[in-house]
């Protein structure tokens, strides 16, 4: 399975270097490799269907528990054929979608970048690498999205969209290493021993909380809602590969993923229903108000996937089952509805939905799979469609409590749903041809066969639900259930409730249909509503950050170098002086006082007034010549207390320092007192307590007992294993050899620095 | 002794830093040197005082013991002191080109990136 | 700063210095001393040489330009490193020894080299750095 996730990787990364051969007509060949992989996977069903579950393991980085892990259950399986078999539908529609672009081979890069990612996504069995999946995803649709990037809407979108979804990447970090702290483990697999531990745990409402904002900003659900309409600024092949059919759907997975190992308290269900209740019903009303074909699917997706998302968190086994069999009708027909969708504006150069009508007479075979697609979507009999509706009335129905409220919910989403399907797949088709649109003609049959393949497996699936029942449903109830009831999907199931509602459905949502003609008076009217929009409190909550973030910048970076090194000393006064103060314990040895000879207090005295008269003389030749004393006092002072090898090299290295100064001194400007007295006696106040803390420092640590151990082992072994006895050099040339090598590098890095800011001279050319 | 060595380390490192928070680029550059010095003292300090017992084994022994100064931060500070002197270097130059180009030595004129201003 | 007298006493000052700096890096193992004190007196010591007799003679007595000592003292302190690597089949930076030690010097190792490396790229640093600061200046 490593290979199967590589393979989109590798093909992206030769698209690098190979691009150039893919732009043109062997376009078409690079869906070869989605292809493949959807065969590749293909051979798995009948082992799963079986009930077998495939793990495989490749080590990364085993100390921390992370590994690239894999299963292929049920579940992983759904998806990895969707993410397979659409992503090779869009890909032979996009190379005639996309024909002759200038950057067609990049587009191709990007979108197997994605199916990768996301095949890694699902197939992960580790929550870590599940994560870094998670925001591969994320990043590959924010280039996808933002591809037309010479446009700034584009932009501004892809850059939203990153924003919300990325948010979302980092929220399911949070909840992996806090899942992965209270399981112990971070494979899913294995946390599923750990439930009751987890359901127990403290932690347990702040992991759902991480789970939740993750799957929710990924799926679009109300109040994140907001990026998915912006989002379809993306070329059709993208709104119906990430936007429809797998990406958002990543959310839905990691939920149906979690749930068998978190869905063991309450709270689960409840934000569930509520939000995924909500989302559907909020993004369905809207649909009304559209007018663009895009926004309307955009608008529906966003409602499926509420439907989803609450039918997970009704969470009995026909409500899981119908959540699969629903990602599996909605994938059909919402992918083929977005690609005629492409097909439309790519052809007559409009998606507004009140100017096209009749294109059946020029577009005939698009029109058909718009009609099936829009008949799966409403759930109309014998489609899969119709089989997916009833298993939502079905799990609706026998919900423990409030089963009414929320069976009338589902019935009037789905009554919208069926009028945006039929908005986006019938009415272009039908009614009298504008005169304009007369010279439309069919294109090329690799953008109008992919949609009319996806509506018809749709039909067949209809027709033998059976198929959908041994492949996916069942394997998938068996990875949720804790206990596993035996069912089957029919198309009829007799006379009774559900059917009545499936009705009731059909009618409304005709009616529906006949009565609301979509109108641009209606969508300006809810234009009106953006200022309470959840996208537009966001977008300033953002600006303000920009605000605070800009207004706090300049607080402290100022672009002075006193005031980066007022800020960082004041803070190192502070913490010092914490520390030094809660434990004022101060030891001070004075014996040592009484053996100080004359020469040490002359030296001592000839430090200090080189150090103060450097920093008080106004001349700049008397301060480099204080300099010079407080130097050699320092080489003296070495050679007092037995270090001779640095009061030799502190010797040297102040006579080199001083001829230095002095051949450059002449070069350099006049002394001058440019702070006012207010701010030196500020800055002397800072630096004077920042010394006493210092000293204060080592006499506290003088006051400790020191560690000789390193010591004695260079005292003990300098002659037996490197033959030397000037212990100091021993250690420079052999013990701590490669330091010194190093350190002998950053010498030359110097001195060609010095080299080439004098030697090297631009050009008066490159000067401006 | 101690005690006088590390009231001297604090008058480096106050003088240092007062020095560096000067607008002047030539007192930056003293301030660098002067907290540079500060900075081996304190190592130096840290190591423990010893007189008169440089940590080199007698020519007729084989293992340094009895009393002697600890060889490791003589060892550091060696390196420093070097190291030191070229970054001094470095700085003088810099700040000798700067003064060339911009024909000024107030950092606070240096605060923009713009070549024009 | 041509003055008469640091003239006629660099002449002699120098030849000393060399002599002595050398003498201070040989005796480094044992003694006080070592690369990095022998360079830099020998950079003191053509420092020197450039005051009192001018820049452009020390360059023809040092025959090349002391940038190139840098590379070369790195050459040989990491040759001193890899050597027991070559010879004795010993990790990097493990010090080797001749068997017989010389007099004066002491014994001979891979250690002394890499001294030796220091001190060549501490003199071609330093030098390079008041060479061309003086001709600049």
């Amino acid at each position: 399975m490593l290979e199967a996730v590589l393979l989109g990787f590798l093909f992206s990364l030769f698209l690098v270097f190979a691009g150039s051969y893919f732009r043109g007509r062997l376009a078409v060949l690079s869906s070869l490799i989605p292809l493949s992989l959807f065969i590749y996977f293909s051979t798995f069903i009948s082992e799963i269907a079986d009930g077998k579950v495939i793990y495989e393991n490749h080590e990364w980085i085993p100390s921390f528990g992370v590994n690239l892990s894999f299963t292929l259950d049920g579940l992983a399986l759904l998806f990895a054929l969707m993410i397979t078999g659409v992503g090779t539908l869009v890909f032979v529609y996009t190379s005639a979608y996309l024909k002759d672009h200038k950057y067609l081979d990049r587009f191709y890069g990007y979108l197997s970048l994605f199916m990768a990612a996301m095949l890694g996504l699902v197939l992960s069995d580790n929550l870590m690498t599940m994560f870094i999946f998670w925001e591969l995803t994320s990043i590959s649709s924010f280039y996808l999205i933002g591809f037309n990037n010479d446009k700034e809407d584009s932009r501004k979108s892809a850059l939203i969209a990153l924003g919300v979804t990325g948010i979302g990447g980092l929220m399911l970090l949070g909840g992996a290493v806090l899942l992965g702290d209270v399981a112990g483990t971070y494979r899913i697999s294995e946390m599923l021993s750990s439930r009751e531990a987890i359901a127990d745990s403290s932690h347990y409402v702040l992991i759902l909380f991480f789970i939740f904002s993750a799957a929710f900003t990924k799926s679009a659900q109300f109040p994140f809602h907001f990026w998915l309409p912006g989002a379809m600024k993306a070329p059709t092949p993208v709104s119906t590969y990430l936007h429809s059919a797998t990406m958002v759907k990543a959310g839905v997975y990691l939920l149906f993923r979690m749930s068998p190992v978190l869905n063991g308290a309450e709270i689960w269900h409840t934000v569930l229903i509520v939000v995924g209740g909500v989302t559907m019903i909020y993004s369905a009303i809207h649909i009304i108000f559209r007018t663009d074909l895009k926004g309307i699917l955009a608008y529906s997706t966003i409602s499926a996937l509420g439907i989803l998302v609450f039918l997970i968190g009704i969470g009995t086994q026909a409500a899981l089952i119908a959540a699969a069999v629903f990602i599996v009708v909605h994938a059909l027909y919402k992918a083929s509805l977005f690609l005629i969708t492409g097909i439309i504006d790519h052809e007559t150069g409009t998606r507004d939905v009140t100017q096209l009508a009749g294109l059946r007479k020029v577009l005939l075979p698009v029109a058909i799979a718009g009609f099936i697609a829009a008949l799966i979507s409403g759930g109309v009999p014998p489609t899969l469609g119709f089989v997916g509706k009833d298993l939502i009335y079905e799990s609706t129905l026998h919900f423990k409590d409030n089963a009414i409220l929320l069976t009338i919910i589902a019935l009037s989403t789905n009554v919208l749903l069926f009028y945006a399907g039929f908005v986006a797949g019938v009415k272009p088709f039908i009614g009298k041809l504008p005169k304009k649109f007369e010279k439309v003609h069919l294109p090329s049959p690799l953008m109008w066969v992919p949609p009319l393949i996806m509506t018809c497996a749709g039909l067949v699936f209809g027709l033998f639900p059976g198929l959908i029942e041994t492949a996916i449903a069942k394997p998938i109830a068996m990875t949720q259930a804790l206990q596993f009831e035996d069912f089957h999907l029919k198309l009829w199931h007799g006379f009774n409730t559900i059917l009545a509602l499936s009705a009731t459905t059909l009618i409304l949502g005709t009616v529906l249909y006949f009565v609301l003609k979509p109108k641009h008076s209606l969508e300006n009217t809810i234009a009106k509503l953006d200022v309470i929009a959840p996208k537009t409190l966001l977008l300033n909550l953002s600006e303000g950050f920009a605000v605070f973030s800009k207004y706090w910048t300049n607080i402290f970076q100022t672009g002075y170098l006193r005031h980066y090194l007022f800020i960082i000393v004041s803070f190192l006064i502070l913490l010092l002086g914490y520390l030094i103060f809660s434990d004022f314990s101060l030891k001070i040895d004075t014996s040592s006082l009484a053996d100080l000879t004359i020469y040490e207090i002359s030296i001592l005295i000839m430090l200090l007034l080189g150090v103060l008269y450097t920093v008080f003389t106004k001349s700049r030749l008397a301060a480099v010549a204080s300099l010079g004393v407080v130097g050699l006092s320092f080489s003296l002072l070495f050679l007092f207390y037995s270090a001779p090898d640095l009061a030799m090299t502190q010797f040297s290295v102040d006579t080199l320092t001083v001829i230095l100064f002095v051949l450059v001194l002449y070069r350099l400007p006049k002394y001058l007192n440019l702070s006012d007295s207010r701010l030196r006696i500020k800055h002397g106040i800072l630096s004077v307590s920042f010394g006493v803390l210092i000293t204060l420092l080592i006499l506290k640590v003088l006051g400790e007992t020191k560690n000789t151990e390193v010591t004695e082992f260079y005292a003990e072994n300098a002659y037996k294993l490197a033959k030397g006895k000037n212990i100091v050099n021993v250690i420079l040339v052999d013990f701590r050899g490669i330091d010194t090598m190093i350190e002998i590098s950053v010498l030359i890095v110097a001195a060609l620095g010095v080299f080439g800011l004098l030697k090297l001279r631009l050009k008066t050319k490159d000067k401006k | 002794m101690e005690i006088l060595l590390a009231i001297i380390t604090g008058v480096l490192y106050a003088s240092g830093i007062y020095m560096i928070m000067r607008r002047s680029m030539v007192k930056l550059i003293l301030g660098i040197i002067l907290l540079g010095n500060g900075v081996n003292l304190l190592i130096f300090v840290l190591g423990r005082i010893t007189k008169g017992e440089p940590p080199i084994i007698d020519s007729a022994e084989k293992v340094l013991e009895g009393v002697y100064a600890d060889p490791i931060p003589q060892a550091l500070i060696l390196t420093a002191i070097v190291i030191s002197f070229g970054l001094q270097a470095f700085a003088i130059i810099l700040m000798k080109r700067t003064f060339k180009v911009l024909k000024t030595d107030d950092l606070d004129q240096l605060n923009t990136t713009d070549e024009d201003s | 700063m041509r003055t008469l007298i640091l003239k006629s006493a660099s002449s002699y000052l120098i030849p000393v210095l060399l002599i002595f700096s050398v003498f201070i890096l040989l005796r480094g193992h044992y003694l006080p001393g070592g690369g990095f004190v022998g360079g830099l007196v020998a950079a003191i010591a053509f420092v020197l040489d450039a005051f009192s007799n001018g820049l452009e003679k020390t360059k023809t007595i040092l025959k090349i330009h002391p940038g190139f000592l840098m590379p070369l003292g790195l050459l040989v302190a990491f040759l001193s490193g890899i050597s027991p690597m070559v010879f004795s089949d010993l990790p990097f930076m493990t010090g080797i020894w001749a068997e017989n030690p010389i007099p004066v010097i002491g014994a001979i190792g891979s250690a002394l080299f890499f001294d030796l490396g220091v001190y060549l790229v501490v003199i071609g640093a330093a030098l390079t750095i008041i060479f061309t600061i003086s001709e600049s200046a």
